[in-house]
């Protein structure tokens, strides 16, 4: 009689002897993964950022409240800072839960480190999501335009 | 003590410094994100709130700052790249070295033509 042992990485390993209890899944994978894919992408956008807002023109010297709305009239650069503000933020997190899993080495703290991080992260994707989404030029307080606002005459 | 390991390939070499390098810089760009992000929020305040607190980026020693951060995101973005080269190219490992020194080599170029043009706008007068 043979018995058959499979490859450890086949995937095809009796529940009793997979380390991560099966309850975490291809987890691990996934976000080594992401961090690969969305490094990619962030160059391009993160470069292009800088490019646009430092390099081109007058430089720093011309972002103001009318340079954001310039670009967010624009679905093109609402798109690119969404993607950006997203990526981003997913790709940091996940590098920092790595940190932290690294040099936290009680659970406790472990645990309590990493829940910090994930509010903030919840808090600033949203609140990033919401200003690109919610934005108005032309701010109006009872009925009278706020000044620097991009109103229309 | 542990004594000191003999002939490593890892230890106190090349792969450990970028690796160190890496990890410092990214830290960095996350903190800068999220205040970056509070900063860019301010557009919904109003219009003064936003112009005056971009207005802090504009003086000679946020321009510093800035040049600082940027060299910080160059060389995490073409290390992270040569990290990826070295896990999905077949000969990757195996130049992993080489490809140390050519970021370092970009790196030093993109930062040099950035900073000429970002100082010289910053901080040449307007
Ligand atoms: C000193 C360098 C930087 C300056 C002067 C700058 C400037 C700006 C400005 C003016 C905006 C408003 C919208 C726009 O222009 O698209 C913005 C938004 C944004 N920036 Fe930057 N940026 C810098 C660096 C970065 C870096 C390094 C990152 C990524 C890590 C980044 C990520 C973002 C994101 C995600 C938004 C959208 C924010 C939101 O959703 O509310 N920026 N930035
Ligand atoms: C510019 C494009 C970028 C590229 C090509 C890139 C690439 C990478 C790669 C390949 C890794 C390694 C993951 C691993 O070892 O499994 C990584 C880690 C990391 N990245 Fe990025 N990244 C970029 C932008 C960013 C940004 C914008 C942030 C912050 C918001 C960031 C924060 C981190 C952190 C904290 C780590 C973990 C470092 C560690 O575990 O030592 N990266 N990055």
């Amino acid at each position: 009689m043979t018995a058959t042992i499979e490859s450890p990485r086949s995937g095809r390993v009796a529940p009793q002897y997979r380390r991560n209890g099966g309850s975490r899944g291809n987890f691990e994978m996934i976000a080594w993964l992401f961090m690969r894919l969305s490094g990619v992408v962030l160059v391009v956008l993160i470069f292009g950022h800088l490019f646009v807002n430092l390099m081109v023109g007058e430089g720093i010297h011309a972002i103001d409240f009318g340079f954001v709305a310039g670009k967010w009239a624009d679905p093109f650069w609402q798109f690119w800072d969404l993607a950006m503000l997203w990526l981003a933020m997913l790709h940091g997190t996940n590098g920092v839960r790595t940190i932290i899993n690294d040099y936290a080495e009680k659970t406790g703290t472990r645990r309590w480190l990493k829940t910090v991080l994930y509010a903030a992260a919840v808090v600033i994707i949203l609140l990033g999501t919401m200003v690109i989404f919610t934005f108005n030029p032309c701010p109006v307080v009872d009925g009278v335009a706020l000044p620097g606002g991009f109103c229309p005459a | 003590m542990p004594t000191k390991p003999a002939g490593t390939l890892y230890r106190g070499r090349e792969g450990m410094w970028s690796w160190v390098g890496h990890r410092i810089t990214g830290v960095v760009i996350f903190f800068f994100l999220l205040v970056h992000v509070l900063d860019t929020s301010l557009v919904r305040v109003s219009p003064e709130a936003y112009t005056a607190v971009i207005g802090a980026y504009k003086n000679p020693l946020m321009a510093l700052g800035e040049t600082g951060l940027v060299a910080a995101i160059v060389f995490h973005a073409f290390n992270g790249l040569r990290i990826i080269a070295v896990d999905f190219w077949k000969k990757g490992a195996k130049y992993q070295r080489q490809m140390l020194w050519a970021v370092l080599a970009l790196w030093i170029v993109t930062i040099l033509a950035f900073s000429i043009r970002h100082l010289s706008l910053a901080l040449g007068g307007h």
